[in-house]
């Protein structure tokens, strides 16, 4: 922001000013902090960062600060990656229950696995300013499901397509299209598969078998000598990189029998998986890691909600960990207002015996590598783009709060709709309306 | 305030229990039969105590006897006291939910188990809560875990008025009447707002808007000071007694003050007229409760005496709670305002401290400095005053009840867990130890039961 005003007191044409809003064009220097890098090069102490062009360019002590960069002191603060917020719907909806479309709600058969939230993302949503402010900066966005509406109509099996978004400012906030297929076995899955799993998974088989056939008859399909599917063309396309492995099938599931039929699905299609919710995964540590399935699950959500999470527990987060699966921590109670709160999941992780670094990790490059961004974010390191939080003290203490927060290279204005309610308000000044202050 | 503070026989002046429901208990009905665990005399030493009076006590020792605390000071001694090293631990009050629904809307959340709403009528004062209550929701004993030693269970908030709460000690027991506060006052529990209007404006009846809310409110309390004047003449020899209503009496005894109102709000305006309300049928609102914009009427809720019972960051998630912020209990308390963080969650009262933590660090980034020792009051001595049993329990002095809280670390960083629980001075829950550690008769033969709490 400020190099751009500087350009544009400097008399650059329009051109470079349009440019610059959204494309970083020079450097930066982040010196004196404490870097977790969450990367190879592992804690620095007293580090300097240096990004250009949005992406970090070298990290490490001793590092000479190039000419002419911009220099943030970060010195006695800790610094991490930009928080990865692993599923919820930021961008999709503003009031959970009220004022206008819910864009993750998928219902109805017409569009199932094709059902994309991509294109509703809105990243100007007030949800967006209020997560970043506190240290989120990337998001997966999935698609969800519900019981019936007024029509009738009720989510299906399969809930489509969710996406890796940023929450920068720049022109391109959609990281990856299609980062992973949600589907919804169990309790809730059995829900619109006509009330039983059973339901669900032939539900689930049927729209793989079918994806499988036409991709393997495509031409007969298209010449009208192939029978016809029960999917759209659009969802049958969709699985296809399911199938091929590119896309993961991201599995609403909780309880442990469940978990065992998806490593049963996932080996007989040779899908990859991961589980979301797990609440009973912990008793299959060995059998998820050695099936190299990921499990995003919120650590504080311990009460047997239903049936089929009749065995969750703390620290299970810790014990998957420790078997070698690979964690993601959300939050448990609002996955998308309260995005920013993945930093409470991962502190009381650390209270079970998740090591710190493990629980960092959890929130930050274990997302991106699940959702195959890693190469694009998740930790400090030379080429990645340059999400950065620069925090008052540990980030995992909910006493702390960022100071800065860098996205793709960009520092984000720290004002959002909350912290202008709250200016307004801290001193109650009665003689003056609110709207007149 | 390193000076030993010693009781004298304080503990006498609390033993019938609290107030003036204390005297007829016995004869109430649906009494107390809460008998406490048994406890032992008990030092515990060298702690960083938060008395939930404000004051932070270094290396101090708190003295359990006979289930109340009889000291809080520095070098305590006391003959055939349990000792508990606790340096390095923080000690606290009992952690106190004003808003929870454990029982009502038990884990796990079948329909069967759905309890909270009797949402049939929009007034339905007559209904009590603890007739609702399951003694065996897993929800009580992870609480415990949690710290916390008393709750407030309340009604949901589908009614206009939606009936009695009751305040419970956190020992889990076979029935409700085992687990009630002894003399604690009854709740009234009322709503404001979406609710009320979304549940029966959509079945096409009253209300279905916010003014049609207020109308409902109106109409009860009219009736229900028609029905304490004819009680009142009746007693004077004046015309008959009208027939024993249920739903009336409870809303007398708002009107008497023996029932404290506790109203659902989460916008400041509606706040505002509730306080009207109460004006004009000369009754007082205890709290609000989830009340998301508190911190634009805290001067408003500081000069009716008015507590602010609140999420630390609960947002969005409905119109009315589309104006949440973090500060919004610091500045509640700014203002001179009793401010309480709340759960209304059975996740979110395992963690009150935590929460606490949030508003505290919120504050700081806005400028506004709030230590430990007075933060905690949030989750102990003003929820205890918003239910009526502060003078009680709530804050660590001599002659209150032993429900104390023992943390391993700082009870406001995110690492630091309960590591022991007292209950009026019985060791109700310990970390280490799995013979403290309650399991509900819902949790038997599950994997987790083995472990505990969890």
């Amino acid at each position: 922001m400020n190099r751009c005003m500087n350009r544009l007191i400097h008399g650059i044409s329009l051109l470079t000013v349009f440019v610059c809003s959204f494309a970083v064009a020079d450097t930066m220097a982040i010196v004196g902090g404490k870097v977790h890098t969450v990367g190879p090069q592992g804690t620095i102490e007293n580090a300097t960062i240096i990004i250009v062009d949005g992406r970090i360019a070298e990290i490490g002590r001793d590092i000479e600060v190039p000419d002419g960069a911009q220099t943030i002191d970060a010195s006695g603060k800790i610094v991490t990656p930009g928080l990865f917020t692993p599923v919820g719907t930021l961008g999709l909806v503003e009031v959970s229950s009220s004022a206008g479309p819910l864009d993750a709600l998928q219902r109805g058969e017409q569009f199932t696995a094709g059902f994309d939230v991509a294109d509703a993302y809105n990243s100007r949503s007030t949800l967006i300013a209020i997560n970043r402010i506190e240290g989120v900066t990337r998001a997966l966005i999935t698609p969800m499901s519900r019981g019936m509406d007024d029509q009738g109509n009720t989510s299906h099996v399969i809930s489509g397509l969710a996406a890796v978004v940023n929450l920068g400012d720049g022109e391109n906030q959609l990281d990856r299209r299609g980062a992973a297929m949600v589907v919804n076995l169990g309790e809730e899955g059995s829900r619109y598969g006509g009330g039983s799993r059973t339901g669900a998974m032939l539900v689930l088989r049927n729209a793989l078998d079918e994806a499988i056939d036409f991709s393997e008859h495509r031409g007969d399909f298209e010449r009208g000598m192939r029978r016809a599917y029960r999917h759209s063309v659009a969802d049958l396309e969709a699985l296809q990189s399911v199938l091929g492995g590119q896309t993961p099938l991201l599995a609403n599931v909780n309880r442990a029998s469940d978990i065992e039929t998806l490593i049963r699905l996932s080996n007989e299609y040779g899908i990859r998986a991961i589980i979301s919710g797990g609440a009973e995964a912990w008793m299959l540590a060995d059998q998820i890691a050695s099936a190299d399935i990921a499990v995003i699950l919120a650590p504080t959500d311990n009460l047997p909600g239903n049936f089929d999470r009749i065995n969750a527990r703390r620290g299970a987060a810790t014990i998957l960990a420790a078997a070698g699966v690979r964690v993601a921590l959300a939050d448990a109670a609002s996955r998308t207002h309260n995005a920013r709160n993945i930093t409470q999941s991962a502190g009381n992780a650390v209270a079970d015996g998740m090591s710190w670094d493990s629980a960092l990790r959890a929130i930050t490059l274990t997302p991106a590598e699940i959702y195959g961004v890693a190469d694009l974010v998740g930790s400090i390191e030379p080429g990645k783009q340059a999400d950065i939080v620069i925090w008052s003290a540990d980030p995992l203490e909910l006493t702390s709060y960022p100071d800065q927060v860098l996205i793709n290279g960009e520092e984000i204005s720290m004002i959002s709709r909350q912290t202008l309610l709250r200016d307004r308000y801290l001193q109650l000044d009665t003689a003056t309306p609110p709207a007149y202050r | 305030m390193n000076k030993l503070i010693v009781a004298s026989v304080t503990l006498v002046l609390f033993a019938s229990g609290c107030g003036r429901n204390a005297d007829n208990a016995d004869s109430a009905p649906y009494a107390s039969r809460y008998q406490g665990l048994p406890a032992s005399t008990t030092l515990l030493t060298g702690a960083t105590i938060l008395t939930g009076t404000g004051e932070r006590l270094d290396n101090s020792d708190i003295l359990l006897r006979e289930g109340k605390i009889v000291a809080v000071g520095e070098g305590l001694s006391a003959d055939g006291a349990d000792l508990v090293d606790a340096s390095g631990k923080w000690i606290t009050p009992g952690i106190i939910d004003a808003h929870s629904h454990l029982g009502l809307y038990p884990s796990p959340g079948t329909a069967s188990h759905s309890d909270g709403n009797e949402a049939t009528a929009p007034v339905t004062a007559e209904v009590w809560a603890e007739h609702s209550v399951w003694p065996h929701d897993p929800g009580f004993t992870t609480a415990l875990a949690g710290g916390v030693t008393a709750m407030q269970i309340l009604p949901g908030s589908a009614n206009l008025i939606g009936g009695r709460s009751v305040t419970l000690k956190n020992i889990p027991g076979r029935n409700v009447q085992d687990m009630k506060f002894p003399g604690a006052p009854y709740g009234l529990k009322m709503a404001c707002g979406e609710n009320p209007k979304r549940v029966y404006g959509g079945r096409g009846m009253a209300p279905s808007t916010r003014m049609g809310n207020v109308a409902g409110y109106r109409s009860a309390w009219i009736a229900a000071a028609d029905y304490r004047d004819k009680l009142a003449a009746a007693d004077r020899g004046k015309g008959e007694a009208p027939m024993r209503d249920l739903k009336l009496e409870t809303l007398v005894g708002v009107l008497d003050g023996e029932i404290l109102a506790h109203i659902h709000c989460y916008r400041g305006d509606e706040m505002s007229v509730m306080l009207d309300l109460a004006k004009e049928f000369d009754y007082k609102v205890t709290a609000f409760h989830h009340a998301v914009e508190a911190y634009k009427v805290a001067d408003l809720l500081a000069e009716a005496d008015t507590c602010a019972a609140v999420w630390a960051d609960w947002w969005g998630f409905k119109m009315e709670a589309f104006d949440g912020i973090r500060e919004n209990a610091a500045i509640v308390d700014r203002a001179g305002a009793c401010a309480v963080i709340h759960s209304d969650d059975e996740l979110g009262i395992q963690r009150l401290n935590q929460e606490t933590a949030k508003v505290v660090g919120a504050a700081a980034r806005a400028g506004v400095d709030i230590r430990p020792e007075h933060a905690i009051q949030w989750i102990t001595k003003n929820p205890a005053r918003s239910l009526g049993i502060d003078d009680v329990t709530g804050t660590l002095e001599p002659g209150k009840m032993a429900d104390i809280v023992m943390w391993d670390g700082d009870p406001f960083s995110v690492y630091t867990r309960a590591q022991r629980v007292y209950i009026d001075g019985a060791l109700a829950y310990d970390r280490d130890d799995p013979a403290v550690n309650p399991v509900t008769d819902f949790t038997l033969g599950t994997a987790t039961a083995a472990g505990g709490a969890q």
